[in-house]
This record gives C-alpha cells, structure tokens and sequence, in this order.
C-alpha cells in the first residue's frame, strides 16, 4: 500500500527520533517512553471526561472467545481485517516436521490448529456476551480499554496492526443509548479541542467487505450510525478519525440476549478513542518531543 | 411484469427474515419498516442477482434499492432494459 509524501516523512521523524521503533510487521511498532506517557494522559484525561457520572469498568485482554467472535457477526462483514490464532497440538514427529519446514523455509503453518482465541477487532466485543440477561433499571454504562487488531498492513503510521481504543460503552433503551453516543461525541470535541486539535464530526461507514459491504456501508451512512470525530493532519491525505461513535441499534443485545428493565431488546452504543491514532496527531500537530509541546497541552494531559 | 414480482416475492420470501412474511405486505410496502435488517438485504440482493442472472452496478447499491418490492422492480427493469 503506497503511503503520502507526507505521511512517509511523519514516519521518518518519529522512526529517526525512536519514538516509534519499526518491527518487520509494517504497522506494528514498538513505543517509546515519551509515546507511552502521551498515551497515559490521555487514559487519564478520557477518565476525567466521564467522571461526572456513574459508570462500571472492565479490562479484557487482547483475545475474545471464538464463540464471541463467532456470534459478533465480524466474519459477515469484515473478513480480510481479523486476526486468528493458532497453536501446535501435534506429536514429536510432526513437530519435527514442522521445524523442519521452518528450517528449510517451507511453509510450515498448515500442521497448526486453531486456539479457542481470535485477536480482539474492537476493544467493547469481550463486553457484550457479559451482559447477557436483564439491564438494571436506567441501563449500563461500562468503560473498556485496550489492544485491538486489524490486519491492514501499511507504512502510513495512522493505520497500525495493533493499536489501542478507551470505549464510553451504553447499554440501554434505545433513545438512551443514541443520547450516550451523541452526548459522548460533543464531550470527545471538547477533549480534543483541549489538546489543539480541530476536528469535525462527519458521518462515516466501516470497511465492510466485498459488493455486499458497500450495501451495508450505503445502509450505515444513510441511517448515520456512524459517525467520527475527524481532523486534517496534512495537505496530502483525508482527516483522519481520532474517534468513533457508533450505534449498534439492537444488533449485539439481540445477539447476545441483552434486554431492558421492561423486558425490551435492548439497544447499545459506543464512543472510542484511538488513543494511538491522537498521540500520533499530537506528535504531528505539536512535534516529536512531548516535553516541548505547548503548556496548555501539556497541563490537560498531565495535571 | 407479473412475473418479475412473483419472483421477488419468492426471494424475499427465502431471504428477507420479516416477522410477518411478504404475503401481507403491498408493492410499496418499506421492507425495512417490515423487519428486513441491513444483513438480510445483502442475502436478498446476492438471491435477487441469482435470479435475474444481473449484477447490481456500484450507483444501485444503496439502501433505497431494496427498499420495496416495487423499488426492487424499478431497478431490475433498468439493468433489464424492459
């Protein structure tokens, strides 16, 4: 996948100045310190955005069951961006075999099998099977964090592998959960608006995959059940989505057997932070080095 | 025409999962308003091109398309020149 001029230049920067440490995987990076606490700041901020109300936390590892995965609908729609995982169940004969693939460079992953894990493609999916049965009076609302993937391999820092997502997540009615996604979006301008970076709201659609994905992608636009907080970091490519709000209507509480206090299917809705793709937009708009970033920056994301 | 809506009729009948069937509804009935998910139009449209033995073009891919028995007519009409 080619790469702008400008966004090859914003990764030569961060790359030469060991904020970001390349791995032979394009698009997965090791961070550095100065990268990490940005990244800390901004857990901490998004925090303090929420805190006026009551709301649950969870932290689920980077893999979700398969039979989650399975029932998520992910595969329908997304099939070229997930991520397996497999493991070796084999005897000493086949293992022998497969190092001996490996050592003769052959392709030595057929003799694997599949783990009852798949890497996880949206930080919130671990949380909706754990909320299967009867809301509370007054819904849920649950804040999650953590390691997603997507296969997208690219030179384009702002699309990596691995990359982290802070998701405001309702469980509700559905007039509830829209307010929570639409409150959210208002509260992530504001956020971000704190940091220096301009962004718009704008409606947006998934990558769905193949002729079917561009009905579906049609059919999200036209219902705005997307929308992203955008900003524009250089003159060479489109702004990029700093953060998602998005509405689900009643398709994982169906899925997953989610209803209301009153017996309704309930609806969800969730706001995500990319907390790696707004660090990279600070590191573009305020320079590599976080210590010389404007003080008003600096003191929103380390009180 | 009478056969072109027979046959979309039968495909909504096998793809479009409404909870009250297709017999009941009229030509400009709104599928979507009737049940039919954004997931169940993507099976009606893949059966519908079966069927016509067509090929949706990129301009028709929208929610619009799906949206009726008749709006479905309408379409197949312009991509078989009827």
């Amino acid at each position: 996948m080619t790469v702008s001029p400008a966004r090859a230049r914003l990764r030569a920067t961060l790359v030469d100045a060991r904020v970001l440490v390349p791995t032979d995987a394009p698009g997965v990076y090791g961070r550095s310190a100065g990268f990490e606490s940005v990244v800390e700041g901004l857990e901490g901020l998004v925090l303090r955005a929420g805190a006026d109300r009551p709301v649950e936390s969870v932290r689920f590892p980077p893999v979700l069951p398969r039979t989650v995965f399975e029932a998520s609908g992910y595969l329908e729609s997304f099939p070229d961006l997930i991520g397996s995982v497999h493991t070796f169940a084999g005897d000493e004969a086949s293992h022998a075999a497969l190092l001996a693939a490996v050592e003769s460079g052959e392709s030595w992953t057929d003799g694997l099998v599949p783990a009852d894990v798949m890497l996880c493609p949206a930080v919130c999916h671990p949380l909706y099977p754990t909320c299967a049965g009867t809301l509370p009076a007054g819904g849920r609302r649950v804040e999650v964090s953590g390691w997603c993937f997507r296969h997208e391999p690219s030179e384009d820092p702002f699309r990596m592998q691995a990359f982290r997502q802070h998701d405001y997540v309702a469980l509700d009615g559905p007039d509830e959960a829209r307010r929570h996604r639409d409150d959210w979006i208002q509260r992530g301008a504001s956020l971000l608006g704190r940091l220096g970076l301009e962004v718009e709201a704008v409606a947006a659609n998934d990558p769905f995959f193949g002729r079917a994905g561009r009905l579906l992608a049609a059919s999200q636009r036209t219902q705005e059940l997307k929308l992203e907080l955008v900003a524009r970091i250089d003159d060479d490519d489109p702004p990029v989505a700093l953060c998602s709000a998005n509405s689900h209507l009643d398709h994982f509480a169906l899925t997953f057997g989610i209803a209301t206090a009153d017996g309704e299917v309930a609806h969800t809705s969730c706001f995500g932070f990319g907390l790696d793709r707004i660090t990279l937009a600070l590191l573009a708009r305020h320079g590599p080095d976080p210590d010389r970033w404007p003080a008003a920056v600096r003191s929103a994301l380390w009180p | 025409m009478a056969d072109v809506e027979e046959r979309i009729r039968a495909v909504l009948a096998a793809h479009a999962r409404m909870p009250g069937g297709v017999e009941a509804l009229d030509d400009t009935a709104d599928l979507y308003a009737a049940g039919m998910t954004s997931h169940a139009s993507v099976n009606v449209m893949l059966a519908i091109e079966d069927e016509f033995d067509v090929e949706f073009p990129e301009r028709l891919l929208r929610k619009d398309t799906f949206a009726s028995v008749s709006a479905i007519r309408i379409a197949l009409e312009e991509l078989l020149g009827a």
